[in-house]
């Protein structure tokens, strides 16, 4: 199902938790609603619900306008942070529930919910009651739930964030898995960032009730809009340089170091506060002649696959994923070269991208 | 002795001592409470017990002609105490199941955020913080047959004068009214603190699927408040058994004849007339079926609950 937020916003009082968001989830698609926590993400998911009503704007589900309808007549399939299972059914009276409410035949019920139970593998948990599964289990119980009415739209409020570590990482992929099988079109809501980029086709970044940019994963770790989208994304968070451009050479705030500015920048005002925004990826240890800038070893980290090492760029530090084969070690000085991708130009005190 | 001799063994002592108060310390402190359950509910248990035994018991000489059932023989053929029986377990069967449904139903309605709803929360809770004398007085007049308020509202609609108070079956079905009347605060207090603990978002999940609201009630919110309702049906099942002072707040005492008996008015007036070891025997009749009541609904709840 197409589904088209149109210029949506709430507020509660004075409070505005979402202005003007307009997003279209194409059909069949997995989209996250990303962002820190407070951003507005979760109204927006209960806007699409129906359970918030939206002080203005609308949402059209395949082109026909659902604002004023209840959640009960939306379609949806909705699956809770805390899966909110009833304790008292077994798993397969959770899952046929929303059928009995539409007063299926027993029969008909019974088996819907058996397939469903089947495909999120918990066929074999048919009998047991919620406090009997594991976090996991409840996870795929809740989403057999949300999905044995075969709604048009499945929404996912936070579901991976009461799983541990590596519980997480299984679920976030059984959730891909089913999404891709059922082809229902999904939103995700998530704070994680991580999470968001791995499952979804497209992300919508919020702040403080505000879309920031709303893309694929890719396109918004390489090109993000403003200053918010390329900090948000990425571990560790993107390098921060922060000085004045004169002519085309970067100085550093407290004049530590200066260098020409390795991007092209038309139409930034001389003097004007800017951030160097350099994701840990995008700094290798140059060769002969091609050092944009030099660089002082601090600290190397070995992380399993990567090193990290911690470099002082005049007084200001930045951390860098550096071939550590060429003999690198605390207190020398590296020359640095820039890759052309994750290197980016922002106003200061706006955010705003120069490019 | 030197000066640090002296010191020493005056620290030892204090030492000691301390290590003798800290395991006493406890002990003075539970003491007042352990003697007054001792006084005034171990030892009378026993003691009610044993006495329930003695034949021919004589309270003040503290004698009796042997140990035997015969006092049970005796109360259990007593038309009063059968009479009695039968009373306190028609009150018991309705008040209990009639106060918490009623209660499930207005705990439920108390339990929403309306404005005004404080009026409606003191109003109930009210019957909990008058003296059940005050209120069984004002409950005689509701009662009254000719000038009653009861009989007046009945009349509107055709019925007949009943004789509220002073007529034996009516008379039973007043103290069941204002049985259920007195009882329902306590309960609903309870069947309130069980719904705030039902989490709002199982009631989301369910309206989100369609779900009427008679349907999340008997399928959501009655299931999840089992075990408040087993608790609920156990108290009163206890409380209702022993009722009492109902008696007196109502009708001075076991009604028009002694058609009124109750179990606990019978144990009352056999102690009045000096027959402890008669009105032992009735206690613990009771105390044993109150036992085997609990006990049956604990296997009942525990069947039942999630």
């Amino acid at each position: 199902m197409l589904v088209e937020m149109r210029s949506l916003t709430k507020h509660f009082g004075i409070t505005q938790a979402v202005n003007d968001f307009t997003v279209t989830l194409p059909d069949g698609e997995l989209v996250s609603l990303l962002g820190p926590s407070g951003c507005g993400k979760s109204t927006v998911l209960n806007m699409l619900a129906g359970i918030l009503k939206p002080t203005s704007g609308q949402v059209l589900f395949d082109g026909e306008d659902v604002t004023g309808l209840p959640p009960e007549r939306r379609g949806i399939g909705l699956v809770f942070q805390n899966y909110a299972l009833y304790p008292h059914m077994t798993v397969l009276n959770n899952i046929s529930f929303p059928l009995e409410i539409q007063k299926v035949p027993r029969a008909e019920r019974m088996a819907r919910a058996k397939a469903m139970a089947d495909m999120v593998h918990v066929g074999n948990l048919l009998n047991r009651r919620p406090r009997e599964l594991s976090g996991g289990q409840q996870q795929r119980v809740a989403i057999a739930r949300a999905l044995v009415k075969n709604p048009q739209l499945l929404l996912l409020d936070e579901p991976l964030s009461n799983l541990d570590a590596r519980l997480r990482l299984e679920m976030r992929e059984e959730i891909r898995r089913i999404q891709q099988k059922t082809q229902v079109t999904t939103v995700f809501v998530t704070h994680d960032q991580e999470e968001a980029m791995s499952i979804s086709d497209h992300i919508a970044l919020m702040k403080d009730g505000y879309l920031q940019q709303y893309d694929t994963p890719q396109e918004l770790y390489n090109d993000p809009d403003n200053q918010f989208v390329a900090d948000f994304l990425g571990s560790p968070p993107i390098n921060h340089l922060t000085g004045t451009l004169l002519g085309s050479v970067f100085t550093l705030t407290d004049n530590s170091a200066s260098f020409p500015l390795p991007l092209p920048a038309e139409g930034v005002p001389e003097g004007k506060e800017l951030i160097l925004a350099i994701r840990a990826e995008s700094a290798e240890a140059a060769g002969q002649g091609e050092a944009h800038f030099t660089a002082q070893v601090k600290q190397v980290y070995t992380m399993g696959k990567e090193e990290l090492a911690y470099l002082m760029v005049g007084t200001q530090e930045m951390r860098a994923y550096i071939d550590l084969d060429q003999g690198i070690t605390p207190g020398i000085t590296l020359p640095i070269r820039l890759k052309p991708r994750g290197v980016f130009l922002f106003d200061q005190v706006t955010g705003v991208r120069y490019q | 002795m030197s000066k640090d001799a002296l010191r020493y063994r005056r620290e030892k002592a204090l030492e000691r001592r301390s290590r003798v108060w800290s395991a006493l310390e406890p002990v003075a402190y539970l003491l007042p409470f352990m003697v007054s359950i001792i006084v005034f509910t171990v030892y009378p248990f026993f003691n009610v017990v044993f006495m329930s035994f003695r034949e021919g018991f004589d309270l003040l000489t503290n004698t009796d002609n042997g140990i035997g059932l015969g006092n049970y023989a005796f109360v259990l053929s007593n038309r009063d105490f059968i009479n009695a029986l039968t009373n306190t377990g028609i009150y018991v069967a309705v008040v209990v199941p009639v106060s918490a449904a009623l209660a499930i139903v207005l705990a439920n309605l108390l339990n929403r955020k309306v404005r005004g709803m404080a009026i409606f929360q003191t109003a109930y809770f009210l019957p909990m913080v008058t003296s059940a004398m005050a209120v069984g007085l004002a409950w005689r007049y509701i009662f009254l047959r000719d000038f009653g308020v009861l009989n007046q509202v009945l009349g509107w609609f055709g019925v007949d004068k009943i004789n509220w108070l002073q007529r034996y079956p009516w008379s039973l079905y007043a103290l069941i009214i204002f049985g259920i009347w007195s009882n329902l605060p306590f309960t609903i207090i309870l069947i309130l603190s069980g719904l705030q603990n039902i989490d709002e978002t199982y009631y989301t999940a369910a309206r989100v699927d369609g779900a009427r609201s008679t349907r999340i009630f008997f399928r959501i919110t009655v299931p999840l408040l089992a075990p408040t309702i087993g608790l609920v049906l156990t108290i009163n099942t206890i409380s209702a058994s022993k009722v009492f002072s109902e008696l007196f707040a109502l009708f001075n005492g076991p009604g028009i004849g002694g058609s009124l008996f109750t179990v606990v008015y019978y144990i009352y007036e056999q102690f009045a007339k000096q027959k402890h070891a008669w009105a032992a025997a009735a206690a613990m009749i009771l105390f044993v079926l109150i036992f085997i009541a609990t006990m049956v609904q604990q296997y009942i709840q525990r069947k039942w609950t999630y």
